[in-house]
């Protein structure tokens, strides 16, 4: 793993907050440092061992046999979508609100785009007892409306954000302003590895159980490690997390998919990259406190990301990507949204499981690159999909996605 | 070279800010205008970024009517060029729009092009002193200012290293949180100019102020000036709103910046003699 001291992966990284955050900040590494990387009270046994009892852990890596049998090379899931909550999110959700606990905070803030983190949040917050408020776009409020019950079930309160287009970018930016007045008793549990240090370097590390656990079993299961382990990209929890403790093994190719959209093209004019695929067509910038790769326009102004993944629709991406990017140790590469939702139907076909749409992505990048990807591959199975549904069935309706069931019983009904 | 000191040099100065083409290029000449008869002492001017993260409801409504309007860098220099005024003037905006202007990467291109059209200085919410070592050096191959918030939690070192950085004023933050009219001026703002008293650079206090007798107060008790965005960007949306003339939106903005600068006045009538001050 890199190692970052300072919070800089190369150029990348750093703080570029409001100087009423950077109390907190510094608060916050010093915490960092002392619970996470020295285990000091004994915080990483207590996560470890909730992680297990409340989350589940360790979660499998299964052989899939018609997908294997099908691009004829071995194909393993990390199945994170079998994590308590059906994603990986609560990974870092469990070890950030432990966390705020140990610091002697009293009150849990969080943004969040698709709903998972806000929901494994809610649920974290839930379970450890403490008051938890979630930032969430009103566009994605829309999109997600089960997750926001599921927020308001674990007791959290969820403030819609109507800023803007009132998706991800706007609700991380309200989440800070909430933040910066309130650093004194609040912790901002931050969802994916982006924001100002210590947040990457906190979120890869409690991500960083998904690698740890799939390169022993891979170890255990087919005698080795896999040639390549493709991991969705949006922010890049998920990706950070399935790639950090394979960063060191050369043999080991790290595929980031990102959601290209309905295009890579952007409309500098509108503002709008119809995708949301920063580390393959992004440019340097700085974005909620850190340098990273960024959908922007020539001036510099933030653009409006797409996905029919609201999960992966963000303009950044965190800075370890960007800079594994540039080292080229990390493979940038996109599908689009037709082949995700084909990829969408694909698993959840032939294998009985309903991925989420951010997890389709990967999917969608083995359908199409299978005979680059090596003897033996591993995709992880970031989420489940049921959270994805009303979306799935607005999507498949309104294209011609090949191997979608018979969607003529949802039309006029919608 | 920066004309900021000419704005403390006569008694306490009076800040207000403005985001620049809210809602229009035209209307904000004027209205920036109005701001300098009402008594300003040097402008803050805003240029809108798309994801201000330092700014309350008030400042993120007139950064989106401004993009909206079309306002981009390159518009906001000739915006400077264009405007008929006499006091300093300093430039408020994020980060990234520094760093992306111009042909080389970094905050040069940028200050070189503002200091061209009388730019004096820059206010940059998300760049910490701790990252601000390129922009520090450009500023002074240009001979501008680079001016520091300090928040109530800044203290120790954290303070020692803005106040190495800092020239032409320290904006000293009321209270925590992003921008806004309050009611209530903290009283965080005294502890935090009691922690700022051995340094020799003005210091001006924001966020919150929006009345004649905040000014007085925050004058009274200590302050080398007062910086006034939200309560001037209120009638800015107001006017915008009821589809008031440009003219009568001047207007207000004028007497509201009047009643501004008499409370700072007559707030160095109300100090009283701080030892720890002297």
């Amino acid at each position: 793993m890199s190692t970052n001291t300072d919070g800089k992966f190369g150029d990348y990284g750093g703080q570029y907050v409001p100087e009423a955050l950077m109390p907190a900040i510094e608060e916050l590494e010093d915490a960092y440092e002392r619970y996470v990387l020295e285990n000091e009270d004994g915080f990483m046994d207590e996560f470890r061992r909730r992680l297990r009892d409340f989350g589940g852990r360790p979660t499998p890596l299964q052989r899939a046999d018609r997908l294997s049998e099908r691009y004829d090379r071995e194909v393993y899931l990390k199945r994170e979508d079998l994590v308590h909550g059906g994603a990986h999110k609560l990974n870092n959700a469990l070890g950030q609100v432990l966390l705020a606990k140990y610091m002697g905070k009293e009150r849990i803030v969080a943004e969040t785009g698709a709903g998972q983190h806000g929901t494994a949040t809610a649920m974290a917050a839930a379970h450890l007892d403490i008051p938890c408020e979630i930032y969430m776009g009103k566009r994605d409020i829309n999109r997600q409306r089960p997750n926001v019950f599921r927020m308001r079930i674990n007791g959290a309160e969820v403030n819609p954000v109507t800023v803007g287009r009132g998706t991800l970018k706007e609700a991380i930016s309200e989440t800070m302003r909430d933040w910066a007045t309130t650093v004194e008793t609040t912790h901002y549990v931050i969802g994916s590895v982006v924001g100002p240090h210590p947040f990457p370097s906190m979120v890869r590390d409690f991500q960083s159980v998904i690698s740890k656990e799939a390169r022993k079993q891979s170890r255990e299961q087919f005698g080795g490690l896999p040639d390549s382990v493709l991991a969705c990209a949006g922010g890049g929890s998920n990706t950070m997390g399935a790639f950090a403790n394979f960063v060191d093994d050369e043999g080991v190719d790290l595929y980031a998919v990102e959601a290209g959209g309905s295009s890579l093209d952007v409309d500098e004019e509108k503002g709008v990259a119809p995708n949301s695929a920063s580390l393959s067509t992004g440019g340097d910038g700085i974005l909620h406190g850190a340098r990273t790769k960024l959908l922007q326009d020539r001036d510099g102004q933030i653009m409006e990301s797409h996905s029919v993944s609201s999960g992966l629709d963000y303009a950044g991406v965190g800075p370890e990507l960007a800079y594994l990017v540039d080292e080229r140790r990390v493979i940038p590469v996109n599908v689009d949204d037709d082949a995700a939702l084909e990829a969408f139907h694909r698993l959840s076909q032939e294998e009985g499981i309903i991925p989420a749409l951010e997890t389709a992505h990967a999917f969608a990048y083995l359908h199409e690159e299978y005979e680059n990807l090596g003897e033996t591959v591993v995709v992880n199975v970031s989420g489940r999909g049921d959270k994805d549904l009303e979306s799935v069935i607005e999507e498949t309706s309104k294209r011609n996605i090949p191997n979608a069931p018979d969607m003529s019983m949802f039309q006029g009904g919608l | 070279m920066s004309r900021v000191p000419e704005a403390f040099e006569d008694g306490p100065a009076f800040i207000p800010y403005l985001a620049v083409g809210d809602p229009d290029y035209e209307s904000s000449l004027e209205y920036v205008e109005a701001l300098e008869r009402g008594g300003a002492d040097l402008i803050e001017l805003g240029l809108p970024f798309s994801e201000p993260i330092a700014e309350g409801p008030t400042i993120q409504s007139a950064v989106v009517r401004s993009l909206e309007g079309g306002m981009t860098p390159t518009r906001f220099f000739e915006f400077v060029e264009e405007l008929d005024v006499d006091v300093p003037l300093v430039c408020m905006t994020y980060y990234n729009l520094i760093y992306q202007y111009g042909d080389e990467p970094g905050p040069r291109p940028f200050v070189e092009k503002a200091a061209e059209v009388g730019i004096d200085g820059f206010v940059v919410p998300d760049l910490p002193a701790e990252e601000a070592g390129p922009l520090r050096e450009a500023c002074d191959e240009f001979d501008r200012d680079l001016v520091f918030i300090v928040a109530p939690t800044t203290r120790g070192e954290r303070l020692e290293r803005i106040m190495d950085q800092v020239s032409g004023y320290v904006y000293v933050q009321a209270r925590l949180g992003v921008t806004g009219a309050q009611e209530d001026v903290s009283d965080q703002t005294g502890q935090s100019l009691d922690r700022l008293a051995q340094w020799d650079v003005p210091k001006a206090v924001g966020f919150g102020i929006k009345t004649g007798e905040h000014a007085a107060n925050i004058v009274a008790g200590g302050a080398d000036g007062i910086i006034v965005g939200s309560a001037l960007v209120d009638i800015v949306a107001e006017g915008h709103e009821n589809g008031d003339s440009a003219a009568e939106v001047a207007d207000r903005l004028e007497t509201k910046a009047r009643e501004l600068k008499d409370g700072a006045l007559r707030g160095v009538e109300q100090r009283v003699p701080h030892p720890e001050r002297q």
